[in-house]
Protein backbone atom coordinates (compact mmCIF):
# COMPACT_ATOMS: atom_id res chain seq x y z
CA UNK A 1 0.00 0.00 0.00
CA UNK A 2 1.46 3.35 -1.02
CA UNK A 3 0.52 6.71 0.27
CA UNK A 4 0.40 9.81 -1.87
CA UNK A 5 2.94 12.17 -0.32
CA UNK A 6 1.59 15.42 -1.69
CA UNK A 7 0.97 18.14 0.90
CA UNK A 8 -2.04 20.20 -0.08
CA UNK A 9 -1.30 23.84 0.53
CA UNK A 10 2.38 24.31 1.20
CA UNK A 11 5.12 21.77 0.58
CA UNK A 12 6.81 22.72 3.82
CA UNK A 13 9.27 20.37 5.47
CA UNK A 14 6.92 19.91 8.41
CA UNK A 15 4.20 18.73 6.02
CA UNK A 16 6.50 16.10 4.52
CA UNK A 17 7.55 14.96 7.99
CA UNK A 18 3.90 14.65 8.98
CA UNK A 19 3.05 12.59 5.90
CA UNK A 20 6.01 10.31 6.64
CA UNK A 21 4.61 9.83 10.14
CA UNK A 22 1.15 9.06 8.75
CA UNK A 23 2.74 6.48 6.45
CA UNK A 24 4.54 4.78 9.38
CA UNK A 25 1.32 4.87 11.38
CA UNK A 26 -0.57 3.10 8.58
CA UNK A 27 2.18 0.48 8.41
CA UNK A 28 1.84 -0.07 12.18
CA UNK A 29 -1.92 -0.33 11.72
CA UNK A 30 -1.90 -2.81 8.84
CA UNK A 31 1.28 -4.88 9.29
CA UNK A 32 0.05 -7.14 12.14
CA UNK A 33 -3.26 -7.73 10.35
CA UNK A 34 -1.47 -8.68 7.10
CA UNK A 35 0.35 -11.47 8.93
CA UNK A 36 -2.85 -13.51 9.20
CA UNK A 37 -3.39 -13.97 5.43
CA UNK A 38 0.38 -14.37 4.99
CA UNK A 39 0.64 -17.32 7.36
CA UNK A 40 -2.62 -18.85 6.13
CA UNK A 41 -0.75 -19.76 2.92
CA UNK A 42 2.33 -21.00 4.81
CA UNK A 43 3.04 -24.72 4.73
CA UNK A 44 3.71 -25.06 8.47
CA UNK A 45 1.79 -25.43 11.72
CA UNK A 46 3.81 -22.65 13.33
CA UNK A 47 3.35 -18.96 12.58
CA UNK A 48 7.05 -18.03 12.34
CA UNK A 49 9.58 -16.79 9.82
CA UNK A 50 11.16 -17.98 7.57
CA UNK A 51 8.12 -19.06 5.53
CA UNK A 52 8.18 -22.76 4.66
CA UNK A 53 6.31 -22.89 1.37
CA UNK A 54 3.07 -21.97 -0.35
CA UNK A 55 -0.04 -24.07 0.18
CA UNK A 56 -3.81 -23.99 -0.19
CA UNK A 57 -4.12 -26.97 2.17
CA UNK A 58 -5.56 -24.98 5.10
CA UNK A 59 -8.27 -23.48 2.92
CA UNK A 60 -9.15 -26.96 1.60
CA UNK A 61 -9.47 -28.26 5.17
CA UNK A 62 -11.64 -25.25 5.94
CA UNK A 63 -14.06 -26.06 3.12
CA UNK A 64 -14.77 -29.52 4.50
CA UNK A 65 -15.00 -28.50 8.16
CA UNK A 66 -18.54 -28.89 9.45
CA UNK A 67 -17.98 -26.84 12.61
CA UNK A 68 -16.91 -23.85 10.50
CA UNK A 69 -19.88 -24.24 8.18
CA UNK A 70 -22.36 -24.31 11.06
CA UNK A 71 -20.70 -21.32 12.74
CA UNK A 72 -20.76 -19.39 9.46
CA UNK A 73 -24.47 -20.15 9.08
CA UNK A 74 -25.18 -18.95 12.63
CA UNK A 75 -23.14 -15.78 12.08
CA UNK A 76 -24.96 -14.98 8.84
CA UNK A 77 -28.36 -15.61 10.43
CA UNK A 78 -27.56 -13.45 13.47
CA UNK A 79 -25.84 -10.76 11.38
CA UNK A 80 -28.57 -10.34 8.75
CA UNK A 81 -31.42 -10.39 11.30
CA UNK A 82 -29.82 -7.95 13.72
CA UNK A 83 -28.71 -5.66 10.85
CA UNK A 84 -32.24 -5.56 9.40
CA UNK A 85 -33.81 -4.80 12.80
CA UNK A 86 -31.10 -2.28 13.75
CA UNK A 87 -31.62 -0.46 10.44
CA UNK A 88 -35.41 -0.25 10.95
CA UNK A 89 -34.86 1.06 14.47
CA UNK A 90 -32.22 3.49 13.19
CA UNK A 91 -34.64 4.86 10.58
CA UNK A 92 -37.55 5.35 12.99
CA UNK A 93 -35.50 6.80 15.84
CA UNK A 94 -33.61 9.18 13.54
CA UNK A 95 -36.87 10.18 11.83
CA UNK A 96 -38.48 11.02 15.16
CA UNK A 97 -35.36 12.90 16.26
CA UNK A 98 -35.15 15.01 13.08
CA UNK A 99 -38.79 15.57 12.03
CA UNK A 100 -40.88 15.20 15.20
CA UNK A 101 -38.45 16.61 17.78
CA UNK A 102 -40.35 16.25 21.04
CA UNK A 103 -38.96 15.36 24.45
CA UNK A 104 -39.69 11.66 24.04
CA UNK A 105 -37.84 11.36 20.72
CA UNK A 106 -34.82 13.07 22.26
CA UNK A 107 -34.92 10.72 25.25
CA UNK A 108 -35.07 7.67 22.97
CA UNK A 109 -32.18 8.77 20.78
CA UNK A 110 -30.15 9.40 23.95
CA UNK A 111 -31.03 6.00 25.42
CA UNK A 112 -30.18 3.96 22.33
CA UNK A 113 -26.80 5.70 22.07
CA UNK A 114 -25.93 4.74 25.66
CA UNK A 115 -24.34 1.39 24.69
CA UNK A 116 -21.31 3.32 23.33
CA UNK A 117 -20.52 4.25 26.92
CA UNK A 118 -20.73 0.69 28.26
CA UNK A 119 -17.98 -1.92 27.83
CA UNK A 120 -19.04 -5.00 25.82
CA UNK A 121 -18.61 -7.36 28.77
CA UNK A 122 -21.31 -5.50 30.70
CA UNK A 123 -23.73 -5.46 27.73
CA UNK A 124 -23.07 -9.19 27.45
CA UNK A 125 -23.87 -10.02 31.07
CA UNK A 126 -26.88 -7.67 31.10
CA UNK A 127 -28.32 -9.48 28.07
CA UNK A 128 -27.51 -12.83 29.68
CA UNK A 129 -29.53 -11.93 32.78
CA UNK A 130 -32.46 -10.64 30.67
CA UNK A 131 -32.38 -13.72 28.41
CA UNK A 132 -32.50 -16.04 31.41
CA UNK A 133 -35.27 -14.02 33.05
CA UNK A 134 -37.41 -13.98 29.90
CA UNK A 135 -36.78 -17.69 29.47
CA UNK A 136 -35.07 -17.83 26.08
CA UNK A 137 -31.68 -18.38 27.74
CA UNK A 138 -28.41 -18.19 25.79
CA UNK A 139 -29.49 -18.51 22.15
CA UNK A 140 -29.29 -16.94 18.71
CA UNK A 141 -32.26 -14.70 19.64
CA UNK A 142 -30.41 -13.37 22.65
CA UNK A 143 -27.29 -12.67 20.56
CA UNK A 144 -29.45 -10.80 18.03
CA UNK A 145 -30.82 -8.54 20.81
CA UNK A 146 -27.29 -7.82 22.05
CA UNK A 147 -26.03 -7.05 18.56
CA UNK A 148 -28.94 -4.69 17.84
CA UNK A 149 -28.00 -2.72 20.96
CA UNK A 150 -24.37 -2.60 19.85
CA UNK A 151 -25.19 -1.52 16.27
CA UNK A 152 -27.90 1.03 17.20
CA UNK A 153 -25.63 4.03 17.84
CA UNK A 154 -24.05 3.70 14.38
CA UNK A 155 -27.30 3.17 12.47
CA UNK A 156 -29.04 6.04 14.29
CA UNK A 157 -26.12 8.38 13.55
CA UNK A 158 -25.92 7.44 9.85
CA UNK A 159 -29.68 7.89 9.38
CA UNK A 160 -29.72 11.08 11.46
CA UNK A 161 -27.00 12.61 9.29
CA UNK A 162 -28.96 11.75 6.14
CA UNK A 163 -32.35 13.00 7.37
CA UNK A 164 -30.81 16.19 8.74
CA UNK A 165 -29.27 16.82 5.31
CA UNK A 166 -32.66 16.82 3.55
CA UNK A 167 -33.84 20.34 2.88
CA UNK A 168 -36.83 21.38 5.00
CA UNK A 169 -38.68 22.66 1.95
CA UNK A 170 -39.13 19.15 0.54
CA UNK A 171 -41.31 17.71 3.34
CA UNK A 172 -43.07 21.09 3.63
CA UNK A 173 -43.96 21.03 -0.08
CA UNK A 174 -45.27 17.48 0.26
CA UNK A 175 -47.43 18.48 3.22
CA UNK A 176 -48.80 21.50 1.37
CA UNK A 177 -49.81 19.19 -1.45
CA UNK A 178 -51.72 17.08 1.07
CA UNK A 179 -49.35 14.17 1.67
CA UNK A 180 -49.77 12.43 5.00
CA UNK A 181 -46.74 11.57 7.12
CA UNK A 182 -46.74 7.94 6.00
CA UNK A 183 -46.91 8.91 2.32
CA UNK A 184 -44.17 11.48 2.84
CA UNK A 185 -41.98 8.86 4.45
CA UNK A 186 -42.65 6.11 1.89
CA UNK A 187 -42.62 8.19 -1.30
CA UNK A 188 -40.04 10.84 -0.49
CA UNK A 189 -37.85 10.42 2.58
CA UNK A 190 -37.07 6.70 2.33
CA UNK A 191 -36.15 6.81 -1.39
CA UNK A 192 -33.94 9.84 -0.70
CA UNK A 193 -32.30 8.06 2.22
CA UNK A 194 -31.90 4.68 0.46
CA UNK A 195 -28.08 4.84 0.21
CA UNK A 196 -27.82 5.73 3.89
CA UNK A 197 -30.09 2.80 4.73
CA UNK A 198 -27.83 0.46 2.76
CA UNK A 199 -24.78 1.89 4.49
CA UNK A 200 -26.37 1.56 7.95
CA UNK A 201 -27.39 -2.02 7.21
CA UNK A 202 -23.87 -2.98 6.17
CA UNK A 203 -22.23 -1.33 9.17
CA UNK A 204 -24.68 -3.10 11.48
CA UNK A 205 -24.00 -6.40 9.73
CA UNK A 206 -20.24 -5.95 10.12
CA UNK A 207 -20.62 -5.03 13.78
CA UNK A 208 -22.52 -8.24 14.38
CA UNK A 209 -20.39 -10.45 12.11
CA UNK A 210 -17.16 -9.44 13.89
CA UNK A 211 -18.52 -9.20 17.43
CA UNK A 212 -17.10 -11.58 20.02
CA UNK A 213 -17.74 -10.78 23.66
CA UNK A 214 -21.55 -10.45 23.66
CA UNK A 215 -21.91 -13.59 21.53
CA UNK A 216 -19.46 -15.33 23.89
CA UNK A 217 -21.81 -14.84 26.85
CA UNK A 218 -24.99 -15.60 24.91
CA UNK A 219 -23.94 -18.57 22.78
CA UNK A 220 -26.06 -21.62 23.46
CA UNK A 221 -25.42 -24.68 21.33
CA UNK A 222 -24.60 -22.76 18.12
CA UNK A 223 -21.43 -20.62 18.26
CA UNK A 224 -20.98 -17.69 15.90
CA UNK A 225 -17.75 -17.54 13.87
CA UNK A 226 -15.75 -15.41 16.35
CA UNK A 227 -16.85 -17.63 19.25
CA UNK A 228 -15.90 -20.71 17.22
CA UNK A 229 -12.46 -19.18 16.52
CA UNK A 230 -12.01 -18.41 20.21
CA UNK A 231 -12.65 -22.07 20.99
CA UNK A 232 -10.09 -23.18 18.41
CA UNK A 233 -7.35 -20.81 19.67
CA UNK A 234 -6.60 -23.24 22.51
CA UNK A 235 -5.36 -25.90 20.10
CA UNK A 236 -2.00 -25.08 18.46
CA UNK A 237 -2.78 -27.73 15.82
CA UNK A 238 -5.77 -25.79 14.46
CA UNK A 239 -3.80 -22.51 14.27
CA UNK A 240 -3.32 -22.55 10.46
CA UNK A 241 -7.02 -23.29 9.89
CA UNK A 242 -7.91 -20.40 12.20
CA UNK A 243 -5.67 -18.16 10.07
CA UNK A 244 -7.30 -19.34 6.85
CA UNK A 245 -10.71 -18.70 8.38
CA UNK A 246 -9.49 -15.35 9.72
CA UNK A 247 -8.27 -14.33 6.26
CA UNK A 248 -11.67 -15.10 4.74
CA UNK A 249 -13.40 -13.07 7.48
CA UNK A 250 -10.96 -10.17 6.99
CA UNK A 251 -11.59 -10.22 3.24
CA UNK A 252 -15.38 -10.22 3.70
CA UNK A 253 -15.18 -7.39 6.26
CA UNK A 254 -12.98 -5.24 4.03
CA UNK A 255 -15.22 -5.76 0.99
CA UNK A 256 -18.40 -4.92 2.96
CA UNK A 257 -16.76 -1.86 4.57
CA UNK A 258 -15.55 -0.54 1.18
CA UNK A 259 -18.97 -1.12 -0.40
CA UNK A 260 -20.68 0.62 2.50
CA UNK A 261 -18.36 3.63 2.14
CA UNK A 262 -18.91 3.82 -1.63
CA UNK A 263 -22.69 3.65 -1.22
CA UNK A 264 -22.60 6.35 1.46
CA UNK A 265 -20.53 8.68 -0.75
CA UNK A 266 -22.84 8.14 -3.69
CA UNK A 267 -25.74 9.06 -1.45
CA UNK A 268 -24.02 12.29 -0.41
CA UNK A 269 -23.24 13.36 -3.96
CA UNK A 270 -26.76 12.64 -5.22
CA UNK B 1 -51.67 8.69 14.82
CA UNK B 2 -51.07 5.06 13.87
CA UNK B 3 -48.00 6.22 11.98
CA UNK B 4 -46.64 8.02 15.04
CA UNK B 5 -47.14 4.90 17.16
CA UNK B 6 -45.27 2.86 14.57
CA UNK B 7 -42.44 5.36 14.53
CA UNK B 8 -41.98 5.32 18.28
CA UNK B 9 -42.50 1.58 18.75
CA UNK B 10 -39.02 0.22 17.83
CA UNK B 11 -37.21 2.93 19.78
CA UNK B 12 -39.39 2.40 22.84
CA UNK B 13 -38.89 -1.36 22.80
CA UNK B 14 -35.13 -0.92 22.45
CA UNK B 15 -34.50 2.14 24.59
CA UNK B 16 -36.85 1.45 27.48
CA UNK B 17 -37.36 -2.29 27.03
CA UNK B 18 -33.77 -3.36 26.53
CA UNK B 19 -31.37 -0.60 27.63
CA UNK B 20 -33.13 0.73 30.72
CA UNK B 21 -34.61 -2.62 31.78
CA UNK B 22 -31.39 -4.62 31.45
CA UNK B 23 -29.24 -2.02 33.22
CA UNK B 24 -31.80 -1.73 36.05
CA UNK B 25 -31.75 -5.50 36.34
CA UNK B 26 -27.95 -5.52 36.65
CA UNK B 27 -28.15 -2.87 39.38
CA UNK B 28 -30.94 -4.80 41.14
CA UNK B 29 -28.91 -8.02 41.08
CA UNK B 30 -25.86 -6.21 42.49
CA UNK B 31 -27.73 -5.68 45.77
CA UNK B 32 -28.81 -9.33 46.20
CA UNK B 33 -27.36 -12.34 48.04
CA UNK B 34 -26.02 -15.14 45.88
CA UNK B 35 -28.10 -18.27 46.48
CA UNK B 36 -27.55 -19.84 43.08
CA UNK B 37 -30.92 -18.70 41.73
CA UNK B 38 -31.27 -16.23 38.85
CA UNK B 39 -32.29 -13.18 40.87
CA UNK B 40 -30.63 -14.05 44.19
CA UNK B 41 -32.38 -13.44 47.51
CA UNK B 42 -32.69 -10.73 50.17
CA UNK B 43 -31.10 -7.27 50.11
CA UNK B 44 -27.44 -6.65 50.84
CA UNK B 45 -24.61 -4.23 50.22
CA UNK B 46 -21.97 -6.87 50.95
CA UNK B 47 -21.03 -7.26 47.26
CA UNK B 48 -19.93 -3.62 47.17
CA UNK B 49 -18.26 -3.85 50.58
CA UNK B 50 -16.16 -6.77 49.31
CA UNK B 51 -15.08 -4.75 46.27
CA UNK B 52 -14.13 -1.79 48.45
CA UNK B 53 -12.34 -3.71 51.23
CA UNK B 54 -10.70 -6.75 49.61
CA UNK B 55 -7.20 -5.69 48.47
CA UNK B 56 -7.31 -8.23 45.62
CA UNK B 57 -10.13 -6.35 43.89
CA UNK B 58 -8.56 -2.97 44.58
CA UNK B 59 -5.38 -4.21 42.89
CA UNK B 60 -7.19 -5.52 39.82
CA UNK B 61 -9.32 -2.37 39.55
CA UNK B 62 -6.23 -0.17 39.83
CA UNK B 63 -4.43 -2.28 37.23
CA UNK B 64 -7.40 -2.04 34.82
CA UNK B 65 -7.53 1.74 35.16
CA UNK B 66 -3.73 2.02 34.77
CA UNK B 67 -3.42 -0.27 31.73
CA UNK B 68 -6.46 1.31 30.05
CA UNK B 69 -5.10 4.78 30.95
CA UNK B 70 -1.68 4.01 29.46
CA UNK B 71 -3.28 2.54 26.34
CA UNK B 72 -5.49 5.63 26.02
CA UNK B 73 -2.51 7.96 26.42
CA UNK B 74 -0.50 6.04 23.82
CA UNK B 75 -3.44 5.87 21.41
CA UNK B 76 -4.31 9.57 21.63
CA UNK B 77 -0.71 10.76 21.39
CA UNK B 78 0.04 8.54 18.40
CA UNK B 79 -3.22 9.54 16.72
CA UNK B 80 -2.91 13.32 17.18
CA UNK B 81 -0.33 14.00 14.44
CA UNK B 82 -2.29 11.79 12.03
CA UNK B 83 -5.54 13.65 12.70
CA UNK B 84 -3.70 17.00 12.42
CA UNK B 85 -2.05 16.00 9.15
CA UNK B 86 -5.32 14.85 7.57
CA UNK B 87 -7.20 17.97 8.72
CA UNK B 88 -4.56 20.57 7.81
CA UNK B 89 -2.53 19.02 4.98
CA UNK B 90 -5.09 16.47 3.76
CA UNK B 91 -6.26 18.27 0.63
CA UNK B 92 -7.91 15.94 -1.83
CA UNK B 93 -6.45 12.86 -0.15
CA UNK B 94 -8.36 13.66 3.03
CA UNK B 95 -11.20 11.17 2.49
CA UNK B 96 -8.90 8.40 1.27
CA UNK B 97 -6.52 8.58 4.25
CA UNK B 98 -9.42 8.89 6.67
CA UNK B 99 -10.97 5.78 5.17
CA UNK B 100 -7.68 3.85 5.33
CA UNK B 101 -7.31 4.75 9.01
CA UNK B 102 -10.84 3.63 9.91
CA UNK B 103 -10.93 0.47 7.77
CA UNK B 104 -9.27 -1.84 10.36
CA UNK B 105 -11.99 -0.85 12.83
CA UNK B 106 -14.53 -2.73 10.72
CA UNK B 107 -12.51 -5.95 10.78
CA UNK B 108 -12.68 -8.50 13.56
CA UNK B 109 -11.35 -7.22 16.88
CA UNK B 110 -10.59 -10.79 17.92
CA UNK B 111 -8.41 -11.28 14.84
CA UNK B 112 -6.56 -8.00 15.36
CA UNK B 113 -5.65 -9.07 18.91
CA UNK B 114 -4.77 -12.55 17.70
CA UNK B 115 -2.40 -11.00 15.15
CA UNK B 116 -0.40 -9.50 18.04
CA UNK B 117 -0.14 -12.92 19.61
CA UNK B 118 1.56 -14.11 16.39
CA UNK B 119 3.89 -11.10 16.51
CA UNK B 120 4.90 -11.41 20.17
CA UNK B 121 4.97 -15.19 20.77
CA UNK B 122 8.14 -17.14 21.71
CA UNK B 123 8.40 -18.52 18.18
CA UNK B 124 6.63 -15.46 16.81
CA UNK B 125 7.43 -12.86 14.19
CA UNK B 126 9.26 -10.36 16.42
CA UNK B 127 11.49 -13.05 17.93
CA UNK B 128 12.32 -14.68 14.60
CA UNK B 129 13.16 -11.22 13.22
CA UNK B 130 15.42 -10.32 16.16
CA UNK B 131 17.20 -13.69 16.16
CA UNK B 132 17.45 -13.70 12.36
CA UNK B 133 19.16 -10.30 12.31
CA UNK B 134 21.46 -11.29 15.17
CA UNK B 135 20.10 -8.72 17.64
CA UNK B 136 19.14 -11.55 20.01
CA UNK B 137 20.94 -14.87 20.47
CA UNK B 138 17.82 -16.80 21.36
CA UNK B 139 14.07 -16.03 21.32
CA UNK B 140 12.88 -13.95 24.26
CA UNK B 141 9.91 -14.74 26.48
CA UNK B 142 9.73 -11.10 27.53
CA UNK B 143 7.20 -9.95 24.89
CA UNK B 144 4.06 -12.05 25.23
CA UNK B 145 2.06 -12.34 28.45
CA UNK B 146 3.13 -8.98 29.87
CA UNK B 147 1.17 -5.83 30.75
CA UNK B 148 3.19 -4.02 28.06
CA UNK B 149 1.80 -6.41 25.44
CA UNK B 150 -1.71 -5.49 26.62
CA UNK B 151 -1.01 -1.76 26.26
CA UNK B 152 0.47 -2.09 22.75
CA UNK B 153 -2.32 -4.35 21.56
CA UNK B 154 -5.05 -2.09 22.96
CA UNK B 155 -3.39 0.99 21.45
CA UNK B 156 -3.36 -0.76 18.06
CA UNK B 157 -6.93 -2.04 18.28
CA UNK B 158 -8.50 1.29 19.25
CA UNK B 159 -6.44 3.61 17.02
CA UNK B 160 -9.34 4.76 14.77
CA UNK B 161 -11.42 5.70 17.81
CA UNK B 162 -8.92 8.43 18.67
CA UNK B 163 -8.28 9.82 15.20
CA UNK B 164 -11.88 10.59 14.21
CA UNK B 165 -12.91 12.94 17.07
CA UNK B 166 -9.60 14.88 16.95
CA UNK B 167 -9.90 15.19 13.18
CA UNK B 168 -13.49 16.43 13.48
CA UNK B 169 -12.43 19.12 15.96
CA UNK B 170 -9.48 20.29 13.83
CA UNK B 171 -11.41 20.19 10.57
CA UNK B 172 -13.62 23.07 11.72
CA UNK B 173 -10.54 25.23 12.42
CA UNK B 174 -10.34 27.98 9.75
CA UNK B 175 -6.91 28.03 8.11
CA UNK B 176 -7.02 31.83 8.26
CA UNK B 177 -6.31 31.54 12.01
CA UNK B 178 -2.90 30.00 11.35
CA UNK B 179 -2.18 32.51 8.58
CA UNK B 180 -3.07 35.39 10.88
CA UNK B 181 -0.81 33.98 13.57
CA UNK B 182 2.06 33.72 11.10
CA UNK B 183 1.45 37.28 9.87
CA UNK B 184 1.54 38.52 13.46
CA UNK B 185 4.93 36.89 13.90
CA UNK B 186 4.04 33.78 15.85
CA UNK B 187 6.50 30.93 15.45
CA UNK B 188 4.95 27.64 14.27
CA UNK B 189 5.34 26.13 17.75
CA UNK B 190 3.65 29.11 19.41
CA UNK B 191 0.82 29.01 16.88
CA UNK B 192 0.40 25.29 17.57
CA UNK B 193 0.34 25.78 21.33
CA UNK B 194 -1.93 28.82 21.37
CA UNK B 195 -4.30 27.99 18.49
CA UNK B 196 -4.26 24.37 17.33
CA UNK B 197 -4.12 22.71 20.76
CA UNK B 198 -7.01 24.68 22.30
CA UNK B 199 -9.04 24.19 19.13
CA UNK B 200 -8.59 20.42 19.22
CA UNK B 201 -9.20 20.16 22.97
CA UNK B 202 -12.85 18.99 22.81
CA UNK B 203 -11.84 16.37 20.25
CA UNK B 204 -9.03 15.13 22.48
CA UNK B 205 -11.43 14.79 25.42
CA UNK B 206 -13.87 12.80 23.28
CA UNK B 207 -11.00 10.62 22.06
CA UNK B 208 -9.92 9.92 25.64
CA UNK B 209 -13.47 8.92 26.50
CA UNK B 210 -14.15 6.62 23.54
CA UNK B 211 -10.81 4.83 23.91
CA UNK B 212 -10.81 4.50 27.70
CA UNK B 213 -14.36 3.12 28.03
CA UNK B 214 -14.00 -0.03 25.92
CA UNK B 215 -10.40 -0.67 27.01
CA UNK B 216 -11.07 -0.53 30.75
CA UNK B 217 -13.57 -3.38 30.49
CA UNK B 218 -11.74 -5.32 27.80
CA UNK B 219 -11.76 -9.09 28.07
CA UNK B 220 -10.14 -10.43 24.90
CA UNK B 221 -6.77 -8.64 25.01
CA UNK B 222 -5.72 -9.50 28.59
CA UNK B 223 -6.86 -13.09 28.01
CA UNK B 224 -4.93 -13.52 24.74
CA UNK B 225 -1.71 -11.54 25.20
CA UNK B 226 -1.71 -10.46 28.86
CA UNK B 227 -0.88 -13.58 30.86
CA UNK B 228 -1.58 -13.92 34.61
CA UNK B 229 0.15 -10.60 35.40
CA UNK B 230 -2.52 -8.57 33.62
CA UNK B 231 -5.90 -9.90 34.70
CA UNK B 232 -8.29 -6.97 34.30
CA UNK B 233 -11.75 -6.19 35.60
CA UNK B 234 -13.42 -7.58 32.43
CA UNK B 235 -11.92 -11.02 33.04
CA UNK B 236 -13.05 -10.81 36.67
CA UNK B 237 -16.65 -10.07 35.63
CA UNK B 238 -16.57 -12.92 33.11
CA UNK B 239 -15.33 -15.27 35.84
CA UNK B 240 -18.29 -14.44 38.13
CA UNK B 241 -20.72 -15.42 35.37
CA UNK B 242 -18.65 -18.49 34.48
CA UNK B 243 -16.57 -20.63 36.82
CA UNK B 244 -17.15 -18.69 40.07
CA UNK B 245 -20.91 -18.65 39.43
CA UNK B 246 -21.58 -15.61 41.63
CA UNK B 247 -23.85 -13.49 39.44
CA UNK B 248 -24.73 -10.84 42.07
CA UNK B 249 -21.03 -10.15 42.68
CA UNK B 250 -20.41 -9.97 38.91
CA UNK B 251 -23.30 -7.51 38.64
CA UNK B 252 -21.81 -5.42 41.48
CA UNK B 253 -18.45 -5.32 39.66
CA UNK B 254 -20.26 -4.18 36.48
CA UNK B 255 -22.05 -1.42 38.37
CA UNK B 256 -18.70 -0.33 39.85
CA UNK B 257 -17.16 -0.15 36.35
CA UNK B 258 -20.12 1.90 35.09
CA UNK B 259 -19.77 4.27 38.06
CA UNK B 260 -16.06 4.77 37.29
CA UNK B 261 -16.95 5.51 33.65
CA UNK B 262 -19.71 7.93 34.70
CA UNK B 263 -17.21 9.66 37.00
CA UNK B 264 -14.70 9.98 34.18
CA UNK B 265 -17.32 11.43 31.83
CA UNK B 266 -18.37 13.97 34.48
CA UNK B 267 -14.72 14.92 35.02
CA UNK B 268 -14.08 15.37 31.28
CA UNK B 269 -17.26 17.45 30.90
CA UNK B 270 -16.14 19.68 33.75
CA UNK B 271 -12.65 20.06 32.27
CA UNK B 272 -14.18 21.03 28.96
CA UNK B 273 -16.52 23.57 30.54
CA UNK B 274 -13.66 25.07 32.57
CA UNK B 275 -11.49 25.34 29.49
CA UNK B 276 -14.21 27.09 27.51
CA UNK B 277 -14.92 29.66 30.21
CA UNK B 278 -11.25 30.64 30.26
CA UNK B 279 -11.04 31.19 26.50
Amino acid sequence: MRLPVIPARQSSSSGILLWAYVFCYLVFLYLPICLIPLFSFNDSIQAAFPLKGFTFAWYRTLLHNEGVRNALFTSLKVGLTSAALATICGITIAYADVFIRNRFSKLLSFLVKLPILIPGVIIGIAMLIVANLVGIGPSAGAIICGHILLAMPATVMVMHARFAGISRSIPEAAEDLGAREWTLMRRILLPMAAPAMGSAFMLAFLTSFDEFIIAFFLTGSQPTLPVYIWGQLRFPRSLPIVMALGSVILAVSVVVAVLSELIRRRGQNA
Amino acid sequence: MLFRCGIFLPGTVLGLGLVVFSLSLVTFLAFRHNDGSLLGSGWTASNFLTILTDPLYARIALRSVMLAGLATLATVMAAYPVAYCIAVHGGRYRKLVLFLVTLPFWTSYLLRVFAWKIVLAYNGVLNSFLVGTGLLHEPSLAFLNTPAAVVVTLAHAYAPFAILPIYTALESMPSSLLEAAADLGARPLTAFRRIVLPYSFPGVLTAIMVVFIPTVGDYVTPALVGGPQSVMIGSLIEMQFGRANDWPFGAALSVAVMLVIAGLIALLRKTEAGKESRL
